[in-house]
Formats: C-alpha cells, structure tokens, sequence
C-alpha cells in the first residue's frame, strides 16, 4: 500500500487550459516527499485534486489504499492541507478556526480541545489562540494553517509551499517540526521554491513541469547524477589570469575570486595540491549553487 | 466518521456569527418594524378601522412579523455562505469528510434560527402595540418554520451562484422585497381589482404571510392546507437543487 497514489491525473481547466497532463506518482508511507516545479507546473491543480478541492478531468487517486472516488470520507479523513494560499475566515480567533476543523473532522469535542491545544503549542500559537487571525502577521497565518491540518492528526500531510514569506528562525523550527511529525509515522509530501529546503528535507522527489512529471526518483541517486561539481574560491592574493589545472575548469571572476567546475572522479586533493604548486593560497570555498538547484534547472530547462 | 459533530459545528459557527454582529443583525428589524407598528399601524391604521373584522394593527403584525422572518432567514444564508466562499474557507468543509448534505442543512438550520429569532424580537415588540388571542399557535410555528427554512434555501442557492457582492443584493431587493409587499402584509387581497387578485395568487409569499396570519388573528385569503403544499413543494424543490449544485461543485470548486 503507497500513501498516496496517483494514476494518469489529467486537470483541464474550465477556460480549455491542461494544467495536468496525464501524472502518475507514487509516495510510499513514512515518506518525506518534495513536489517540486517552476510556477504554474501545476503542484497546487495536483495537490487540490488530491484534497477534494479541485475536480479531475480524468485519472484517479488513492490514499492509503483508499479510492478517492469510491472511499471518498476515509480518503479524506487520512489527509491534512496547508493551502498554498490563506484561506481561513480572516475574523475568526486563532483557536476558533482549529476548533471548527477539527469539527468538521467529526472529533469529540473533549478530543477536540486536548488536540487544539498540542498543535497551537506546537505551532508557538497557544498564546495567540484569542486574537483574531487577520491581526495575525503572514508567517503566524502559515502556522494557523498548519495546526489546523494537523488537529486531526493526519497520516498524510501536504504542505503547499508553508516556508513562503516565513523568516528564517521560523522556517527552521517549522523544518525541526516537519521532521519531528514525519519522525512520528506521518508521510509528509513538501512544495517548495528553496530547494536547499527539499535536498536536506526530504527522501523522495518528484519535478513537475508543465504539467507533466520530468523526473520522479530518490533524491540521493538524483544528486548522485550531479557529476561535476562547482566551487567558488577566495584567494588571497591578487592573480591576473586563472591557473591551468588538467581536468578542472577554472574561470577567474574577480582578482581574487576563483570559479571552480570540477569533476567527481578527480577529488578536491588534487585540485587543492595543483594550487598549492602554483603558488596560490585559498582562503575559503563554497558551493556555487545548491546542488538540486543546478539538477533542476537542467531538468525544467531542457526542453 | 461522526456527522452529527460537524453538523453542529456548522450551526453553532452560524449562530455565533450572526450573535457577535448582532448590532448589524438582530437591532436593526428591531428598529424598523417598531416604526412600521408606529406610523403604519398606530398612525395611519387608527383611521383605516377594520380589514376581515381584525383593527388594522392586529391585521398587519403577522405579516411584519414573518416578513422579517423571510428577510433575515435569507440574508444569514446569502451572506454567511457567500463570504465562506469568497475567502475560500468553504474550502475547510471541502477537504474534510462532511456530506454535502450536512453542509447544506447546517447553513440552512443557522438561516432558521437566526429567522426565527429575528421573529420573536418582531413578536415582542408587536405586544406593546397590539391585542389579541393568538388563534393556532400550531399553524403559526409550522409557517414561520417553514418559510424560514424555505427562504434560508433560496438565500443559500442565492450565494452558490453569486459571483460578487452585488450578485447577493439583487434578489432580496429586487424579488424579495416587492414580493413581501405585495405578499398583503399590509392589505387584503380582496381589496385589489380582479386582475391583480389573480396576479397575486403567483407570489408564494401571499400564501404564507396569509397562513401566518390565519393561525395569530384566525383571519386568512387562502386555504391553509394549499399553503403548507406549495410551500413544502418549495423547499424540496430548492432543496434537490441546493444538492445538484453542491454535487456538481458550482461556485465552489474548479
Ligand atoms: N482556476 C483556474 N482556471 C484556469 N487555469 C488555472 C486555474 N488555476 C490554475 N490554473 C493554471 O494552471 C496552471 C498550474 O497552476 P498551479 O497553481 O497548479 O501551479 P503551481 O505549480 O502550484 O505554481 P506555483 O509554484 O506558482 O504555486 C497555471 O498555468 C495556472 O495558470
Ligand atoms: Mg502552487
């Protein structure tokens, strides 16, 4: 059994546009999966067929071996959405707008309140639980949103780009909690535009693009077709032109900037002793891109 | 999956809603049905005399009283459903497993209520003013229900379609205002020409308004037992249509 399957989803849109051209995607339970692509790829038409919000032109799914057609309620009840988008009743409380989902998921009042608590907790919201969300700033609107598709304590938890517009402090401890929920047995699938965020996250990866899936694998063997890799060096001293180095690119950026393509096989002792015999002192290096950064421009990019 | 819990959920969303605006909701018909029982029946009904053997005071509380009903069981719909469904939280309903029937009955009681509350406001206040022995106190329930739940359909059917704000002020200013007026809460039908008297006879409101007042002051145009057909007829009508547009996801979803 997968914890989500998807079998040749199409979405034509009511305006003749095909959002989704025939997807087929499986996540296994107890994943962290990425659901990545460029804008208007067509992530959140997916992921708003996959939670009852959008109608499918053609195709099915299945949550946790439950047709979302023919086992509608149990399908449903196993998925929690954080929407791309806030839509929450902006003058409803905090608590009030967790409260009511948790209703409308069928949970005893008594369960209710105890779940309220623990995901407004968990979310740092529990002493926001009486303001009213349109007070709230963008990033306590994410969160609102992420208690309440948890209050029902999902199996499956789809989180349409919840790191948007988030400051950095928050976006960490919401990837601690991330991977605290997931470490907990929920299969959690990720859409993000930082792809640092998907590459340190998550285990599986599918790249829509165009409505349509362009690679669909683990994200160690994707890396691992990463063969030349690109540092920045600083040096420092000056040079005028950039060193010949047999099997390495180097381009010289700046005087004392160094541009780096280098080939796994090679290593970086060889390049580090072939600077050494030239003289030059590096001060520091860094990756030039994020790795999955550079796969995914190859990818959605070579057509 | 429990469908009672969300159920209630809905409705007690719905009536805390129209409570904490209640300065918008509840004071308002508080307000203009005491003018209507002053100018209307005090000032001018002094000098009418009698419609029916009923004082034009008590002839017209039943039908000021169930027109705030119509209204207000309309307006908690159109608007609650409407602004749901403009800041996307109907969107909380859709991904959760409630039936759409449960969705349906649960903006319809909130509609209900808050008519039938808006009523007894009307209903008290109607006690300074007027003076009688309420006649069938069953048959007035049954119409005020009624038509509070057939209004709350048409309010709720009313914002699935709209597609703006305007969308949600045509119909209760354009059809459901005129039509309560000439629905003959303030006269009676057999005081208009014959060809307007069968013209009315195609505005449901005439019936109900008339049913109402049957069963406060025991005066009536029409048969009761007629009334509570078409009005049922209404509101299973209405109701398969609420379904059908649910169903289909119209307004609601791509
Ligand atoms: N209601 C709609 N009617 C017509 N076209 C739509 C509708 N919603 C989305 N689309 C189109 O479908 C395509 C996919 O949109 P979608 O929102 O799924 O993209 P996305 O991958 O989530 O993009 P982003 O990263 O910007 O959120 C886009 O071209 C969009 O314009
Ligand atoms: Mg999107």
């Amino acid at each position: 059994m997968k914890a989500l399957s998807l079998c040749n989803l199409r979405k034509t849109y009511s305006n003749g546009f095909e959002a989704l051209k025939g997807i087929d995607l499986q996540v296994e339970v107890g994943d962290f999966f990425a659901l990545l692509g460029p804008n208007g790829a067509g992530k959140s038409t997916a992921i708003g067929i996959i939670s009852s919000l959008v109608t499918a032109s053609s195709g099915s799914v299945s949550v946790f071996g439950h047709d979302l057609k023919t086992e509608r309620d149990l399908a449903k009840s196993c998925i929690g959405l954080v929407p791309q988008e806030v839509n929450f009743n902006q003058f409803d409380t905090v608590k009030s707008i967790v409260l009511n989902q948790a209703g409308y998921y069928g949970l005893p009042r008594k369960l209710a309140l105890q779940r309220v608590e623990y995901c407004l907790k968990q979310m740092d919201l529990w002493d926001k639980r009486d303001t009213i969300s349109r007070r709230l700033s963008g990033g306590m609107k994410r969160r609102v949103m992420i208690a309440r598709a948890m209050v029902h304590a999902p199996k499956l938890l789809i989180l349409d780009e919840p790191t948007a517009g988030v400051d950095i402090e928050i976006r960490r401890s919401m990837w601690q909690l991330m991977q605290e929920v997931n470490a907990q047995g929920t299969t959690i699938i990720l859409t993000t535009h930082y792809l640092e965020e998907a590459e340190s996250l998550c285990r599986n990866i599918a790249i829509i693009d165009e409505g349509r899936i362009v690679e669909h694998s683990d994200m160690a063997s994707l890396l691992a077709r990463l063969h030349i890799e690109h540092f920045i060096l600083d040096l420092a001293q000056p040079l005028t032109t950039a060193p010949a180095i047999d099997g390495c690119q180097i381009e010289l950026v700046s005087d004392k900037v160094l541009n780096v393509a280098i080939p796994k096989e090679i290593g970086l002792n060889h390049l580090f002793s072939q600077l050494t015999d030239h003289n030059i002192q590096v001060m520091s290096l860094k990756n030039k891109t994020n790795r999955l950064e550079q796969l995914f421009m190859d990818l959605v990019t070579s057509k | 999956m429990n469908v009672s819990i969300a159920f209630k959920t809905i409705v007690t969303k719905e009536i805390y809603r129209f409570i904490r605006i209640w300065p918008q909701t509840l004071l308002p018909p508080a307000i203009t049905t005491t003018l209507y029982f002053l100018i209307f029946g005090k000032l001018i009904g002094d000098r009418i005399g009698t419609i029916n053997g009923a004082s034009y005071m008590d002839y017209i509380v039943p039908g000021i009283i169930l027109m705030s009903v119509i209204s207000h069981s309309y307006a908690n719909v159109v608007s609650s459903f409407y602004s749901t469904k403009f800041q996307r939280n109907i969107e909380e309903l859709l991904v959760a497993p409630v039936p759409n029937w449960v969705i349906l009955s649960g903006y319809i009681s909130g509609g209900i209520i808050r008519g039938l509350l808006v009523g007894m406001v009307v209903a008290l206040i109607s006690l300074l003013f007027a003076d009688f022995a309420v006649h069938n106190l069953a048959i007035a329930l049954t119409t005020a229900v009624l038509t509070a739940t057939l209004f709350s359909l048409a309010g709720f059917i009313n914002a699935i379609l709209a597609e703006s704000f305007d969308d949600i002020s045509i119909i209760p200013n354009f059809v459901l205002t005129p039509l309560s007026y000439l629905g003959g809460v303030f006269y009676s039908v057999d005081m208009l020409p014959p060809i307007w008297q069968t013209i009315s006879m195609g505005n449901p409101i005439l019936y109900m308004v008339n049913a109402f007042r049957y069963g406060l002051i025991g005066v009536s145009d029409i048969d009761i037992q007629l009334t509570f057909m078409i009005t049922a007829g209404f509101i299973v009508t209405l109701t398969l249509f609420s379904l059908y547009l649910l169903h289909k996801g119209i307004g609601i979803k791509n």
